[in-house]
Order: C-alpha cells, then sequence, then structure tokens
C-alpha cells in the first residue's frame, strides 16, 4: 500500500525534476496520504522495528523472535506445551508471587523517600507517610497487604509443585532454591515488621529475637553457650540486634537487612530459580501420566 | 452457651490477621481443586492400567486433546496475555484492600509497656506456638532448622518415580499424607490457634471466649518423671560416693532415655510398617538407599513429635519426658 502511494505521489508531482517542488499543496496531500497508510500498520515502522527488532508480530518467525529477542521476556521460551498455561495446572503462584515482589520492589523504594532509620525519626515518618504524603496511607497498605499476600502464594506455590510431584528429577535442586526463597520470603517480611518502630513490631521482634539466645552454642541461654563463653554482649542474638535490646541499631539492621541485603540475595536466587526452570526442561506439565506397570525396578 | 461472639469479630477482622482468614478459604480450596484434578488423573491411570493397547495409543492427559492440534503454542501471546491478567487481577484485589483496609500502626515503641499478648506475624505463629511445647532452642532454633532442611530433603529422600509433573493421589499417598499433615495439620492449625486461641499471657481461650488479662490459671503441669516417682533414691546405693549428691540428676537423666527411646523406636517402627504396607510401596521401599531410610525416619519421627507433644501437654498435662542439667525434652 504504501509503496502504491509512492508511486501514485510521484506521479503527481509535476515539475519535481529540478529538484524543487512547484505545487507544494498537492506534495503534502501526497505525502500525508502516504503518512496515513504508514501509520495503519505500526509494525512496519522504523520506530517499532529499532524498538523491539523484529517486525509484524502476526507470523509465528516473529513471535518466536519477540520473546527471544526481549530482555524481559526472554526468560521466556518461545513456546510452551498448550496444556501448561492451564491456570488449573499451574495456579499461577509463582507468577503472580514474583509480580507481588516486584509490587512490593517498587512500593518499597517510594516508602524509602520517606523514611528514615532511626528511633528519633522512624516512628513520625510514618505518621508522616500516612497524613501529610500523598497517597502516602495507600502506598503503605499496599506494601504491607503486598507481603502478606507474597507469603500465601509462596505457600500455595510450593503446595502445588508438592501435588504435582514437580520436585522429582531432575527439579530437585530448584525445589531447594525454592525453598531459600520461601525462608528469604519471610525473612524480608519479618524484618519490615520491625520498621514503623510501634509497639507491634517491637514486641514482634523482642519475641523472636530473644528465641535466638537461645540457639545452641551460639545463644548466650541455649545448650553448650555459656561453657562457650557467650554472654548477652556477644552471642548471635547480639549480632542480629546490633545490641543487647531492641534499640535504635537493631533498627537500623532490620532496616539493611530489609531493603538492601534480602532482597539483593533473594533477587539473585530468583534469577537461579527461573534460570533453572528452564534448564530442567520448563514447567513439569502437566505431563503424560506414567503407569506403575511401565516403572523400572 | 452465649459466648463472646463479638470478640471473634475483632480478631478475625484485626487488619493483620486478614491473611490467615483468607487462608482459611484458600487452603481448603486449593485442597480441593488440587486433588480434585488427581482423582481424574487417577480414574485414567486405572483405566490404562486395565487396558494395555489403550495405553500404547492414548495421550495421557485429562486435558481436552485433538490429535490435529499443535502440541505447543506461542508464549507470546497465550502465555503473556494470561501473565498480564493475573497481573490486572492481583493489582486490583491489592488496589481494593488497600482503599478499604489500613495497615495497623500501634504506640511508639516502648519497651516498659509489654504487649498483652505480644504476639509474632501470622506467619512465624506456627513456631511461637511451638515454643509452648518445647524449650527456645529446640521450638527456636532446632524445628526451623529441620523444617528447612527436611523440606529440602523431600526431593532426594522420595524415590518415588510416579506422579512427576502431573496431579495424582494414588500414585503417591504415602507423600500427599505427609504434606498434607506437615502444612495442614500442623502449620496452619498451629498458626490459627496462635491466632484466635492465644489470648493476653499466650493463654488458651477457646474461641468466643473472652479474652480475660486477669486470668489466673491454675495449669499443673508435670514431668515423667514425677509421675514415677524418680528421686535417685534408689539409685544412690550403686553410685560412687563422689556421685551421690547428684542421685537424683543420674536418675532422672538415665529415667529420661527411656520414654524418648521407646517413642523414637515405636515410631520408627509403625512409620516402617507404614511405607511397607503396599506392594506398591515395598516396591519403593526397595528402591531406597540405607541413608535415604534414615533420613527419611528421622525426619518423620521429628515431626511426629510434635502433635505427640501436643497431645500430652493438654490432655495428660506432662511437660516433660527427659530432664537434664543441659536440655529438656
Amino acid at each position: 500500500m504504501a509503496e502504491e502511494n509512492r508511486a501514485k505521489g510521484q506521479a503527481g508531482l509535476a515539475g519535481e525534476d529540478d529538484g524543487r517542488i512547484h505545487d507544494l499543496k498537492d506534495w503534502v496531500r501526497v505525502k500525508y496520504h502516504e503518512q496515513v497508510e504508514e501509520l495503519k500498520q505500526p509494525e512496519d515502522t522504523q520506530l517499532y522495528k529499532a524498538f523491539f527488532r523484529v517486525g509484524r508480530i502476526d507470523e509465528p518467525r516473529n513471535r518466536a523472535l519477540h520473546t527471544l529477542n526481549n530482555l524481559f521476556l526472554h526468560i521466556h521460551p518461545t513456546k510452551v506445551n498448550r496444556d501448561a498455561v492451564r491456570y488449573s495446572y499451574t495456579w499461577g503462584m509463582g507468577g503472580i508471587s514474583f509480580y507481588l515482589f516486584l509490587v512490593l520492589f517498587f512500593t518499597g523504594v517510594m516508602l524509602m523517600f520517606y523514611y528514615h532509620p532511626s528511633e528519633i525519626q522512624a516512628y513520625r515518618d510514618i505518621l508522616d507517610i500516612q497524613n501529610s504524603v500523598p497517597f502516602g496511607m495507600q502506598l503503605r497498605n499496599i506494601h504491607r497487604w503486598a507481603a502478606h499476600l507474597m507469603i500465601i502464594a509462596v505457600w500455595l506455590h510450593m503446595f502445588r509443585v508438592f501435588l504435582t510431584g514437580s520436585y522429582k528429577r531432575p527439579r530437585q535442586f530448584n525445589w531447594c532454591i525454592g525453598v531459600m526463597l520461601l525462608v528469604f520470603t519471610m525473612l524480608l517480611s519479618f524484618t519490615g515488621y520491625l520498621l514503623p518502630d510501634d509497639q507491634l513490631g517491637f514486641w514482634a521482634v523482642t519475641v523472636g529475637t530473644n528465641m535466638a539466645r537461645a540457639t545452641p552454642l551460639l545463644g548466650h541461654e541455649g545448650p553448650f553457650g555459656p561453657q562457650l563463653g557467650m554472654t548477652a554482649y556477644n552471642d548471635v542474638r547480639f549480632a542480629l540486634l546490633g545490641g543487647s535490646i531492641v534499640g535504635s541499631n537493631a533498627l537500623l539492621r532490620a532496616y539493611i537487612w530489609h531493603c538492601i541485603a534480602l532482597p539483593a540475595m533473594i533477587s539473585i536466587f530468583f534469577g537461579v530459580h527461573f534460570w533453572r526452570v528452564r534448564k530442567d526442561g520448563g514447567i513439569s506439565g502437566p505431563s503424560p501420566v506414567m503407569l506403575e506397570s511401565e516403572m523400572h525396578e | 452457651m452465649l459466648g463472646n461472639w463479638h470478640q471473634l469479630w475483632v480478631i478475625a477482622s484485626n487488619p493483620d490477621n486478614v491473611p490467615v482468614v483468607a487462608l482459611i478459604v484458600l487452603v481448603p480450596f486449593f485442597t480441593w481443586f488440587g486433588l480434585r484434578q488427581a482423582k481424574a488423573n487417577d480414574r485414567l491411570i486405572e483405566k490404562l492400567e486395565k487396558d494395555p493397547e489403550l495405553a500404547r495409543t492414548h495421550h495421557r492427559k485429562t486435558q481436552p486433546y485433538h490429535a490435529s492440534w499443535q502440541k505447543e503454542v506461542h508464549v507470546w501471546p497465550y502465555l503473556l496475555r494470561i501473565e498480564l491478567l493475573a497481573a490486572i487481577v492481583v493489582t486490583v484485589i491489592l488496589l481494593v484492600w488497600a482503599l478499604t483496609v489500613n495497615a495497623p500502626l500501634e504506640e511508639l515503641a516502648n519497651a516498659t509497656i509489654t504487649m498483652n499478648p505480644a504476639k509474632a506475624p501470622w506467619y512465624f505463629l506456627g513456631l511461637q506456638e511451638m515454643l509452648e511445647y518445647f524449650d527456645p532452642w529446640i521450638a527456636g532454633v532446632l524445628m526451623p532448622t529441620f523444617i528447612i532442611l527436611g523440606l529440602m530433603a523431600i526431593p532426594f529422600i522420595d524415590e518415588n518415580p510416579l506422579g512427576n509433573g502431573y496431579y495424582t493421589y494414588k500414585q503417591r499417598r504415602f507423600a500427599i499424607w505427609t504434606f498434607l499433615a506437615g502444612f495442614e495439620g500442623m502449620w496452619l492449625v498451629l498458626t490459627l490457634i496462635g491466632t484466635f486461641i492465644r489470648g493476653p499471657g499466650f493463654m488458651w481461650f477457646w474461641p468466643t471466649q473472652t479474652w480475660d488479662p486477669d486470668r489466673v490459671e491454675f495449669l499443673t503441669t508435670r514431668n515423667l518423671d514425677q509421675m514415677f516417682g524418680v528421686n535417685g533414691k534408689w539409685l544412690a546405693h550403686i553410685l560412687p560416693a563422689s556421685q551421690q549428691p547428684y542421685a537424683e540428676l543420674w536418675a532422672k537423666g538415665l529415667f529420661g532415655i527411656i520414654p524418648v527411646g521407646l517413642y523414637m523406636v515405636l515410631a520408627a517402627w509403625i512409620f516402617y510398617k507404614i511405607i511397607t504396607s503396599t506392594p506398591f510401596s515395598r516396591k519403593i521401599f526397595s528402591r531406597m538407599s540405607l541413608l535415604q531410610f534414615v533420613v527419611m525416619e528421622l525426619l518423620l519421627v521429628v515431626m511426629l513429635s510434635l502433635p505427640i507433644t501436643f497431645f500430652m501437654r493438654h490432655l495428660l498435662r506432662i511437660k516433660y519426658v527427659w530432664e537434664t542439667p543441659w536440655f529438656n525434652l
């Protein structure tokens, strides 16, 4: 179509041979039609191709290339088993967990703009976020509920993977990575619990870290801890809190764990998890059922 | 019996308890959702086992099938559109949730005013509840380690090659029952107890019973050795003179080995009987190595100790079965 127009346009432009345009009105009209025709097929434009590296999506080769050539989509294979996209099999909980992580990352960064991890400021900052920052209350709500939802999604993802036996050969190692992700998810949520510096977080963390006192060998109240020279000022609880009580140092440590160390670690494990899903042959099923009579002894 | 239903509503509608209430709905739903597909597959498996001719040609799935259909579909758009849809649905849920329920914020942290009850976040209430039955180093350190390592060990001790990549119940009875017992029967039940039953002072209040912070509990627990009257008097006769002041410690320490040892042997034997109870399970058992078997038995025995201790505490009011100067079980 565009080619056709171009030909028509050239014919219509009389007296163009000397390089100058005599009839500007005609020229604009022709170019205008040309432009409209081109915009009807945005996938053929230079801009689109520069952006996505491939042209029209509506042909099989380009569909595949579209996934393959895109940084964000290339964690996917280009094709999947037609039954594997069924919600009934996957429950979608793994993907939802990751999406919630992205939501938490985004809202978390926004909250960090308004928050100081110090005993003097922290609680006031939360009040400020809730009462003065535009949509601050909603921001905090989304962050907290997304955190709860992520834990539920991770549990249900693990439940589905178990029920479908997807941890079996060759995916044993990826199951272990998944268990680590479960632990990181719960630790992320727990370290965030202290940050508002309110009674709720303070006592939850007090109860939680008091257990660390009783760590065998490394806690000052744990079996064989005192024998190894553990006191309230050098044991594993002291290391977690940066002190012997839940105070300013504990707040700072929780903040660093919550905003930097744990997100960095969980991101690396995410990468390995997704990469192993692909390397282990894509998602596990639904695969054809195997019969007992076909089992090798 | 007219209980305090209002309080039950207050607990259930506490913003931070919303996830627990959601789990009460979600977990049974997904259990049903998964097991329903397992049943469908089990019926197919039964049909194919009976008819080897059909088994050779059947596509072996319960999903719709047509020979002319392509086996695979493009990720773009067939998977990506589902992912987009899921993201939109989750976003809408989050937005509605965030607009209707505010995140809780209590008073400024104050070390001199204790929260009563002082509870862990809901996802750790299982651990906090375990603290009631075991000493902190077991409930807070050993058990979590066992849970994490035990979960990681699952793929390496499950030698059953069937049920890989599809829902099934009949081919994996033991595995599925074990997981349901651990996840739903223990972890979630403890979480529910921690949410709805533990009131001020972490005391046990039945649902609709008013949480009275001034309630005094006359909870008499005893140790197993007290029930058997172990006091070391008899042992003192055969101990060397230097150890005689410690006769009671020695007696209790030695006595405790008996119930703990008996439990471990008995529980391990029961699990052995279960995993060798059918011809199929014996086939799986014969595939297992010694190391796999020992690790599995250890994990199962430790896992079963939780409900056993739970019932001993609540029904028999027994606290410890084994007392030593260093640790108590």
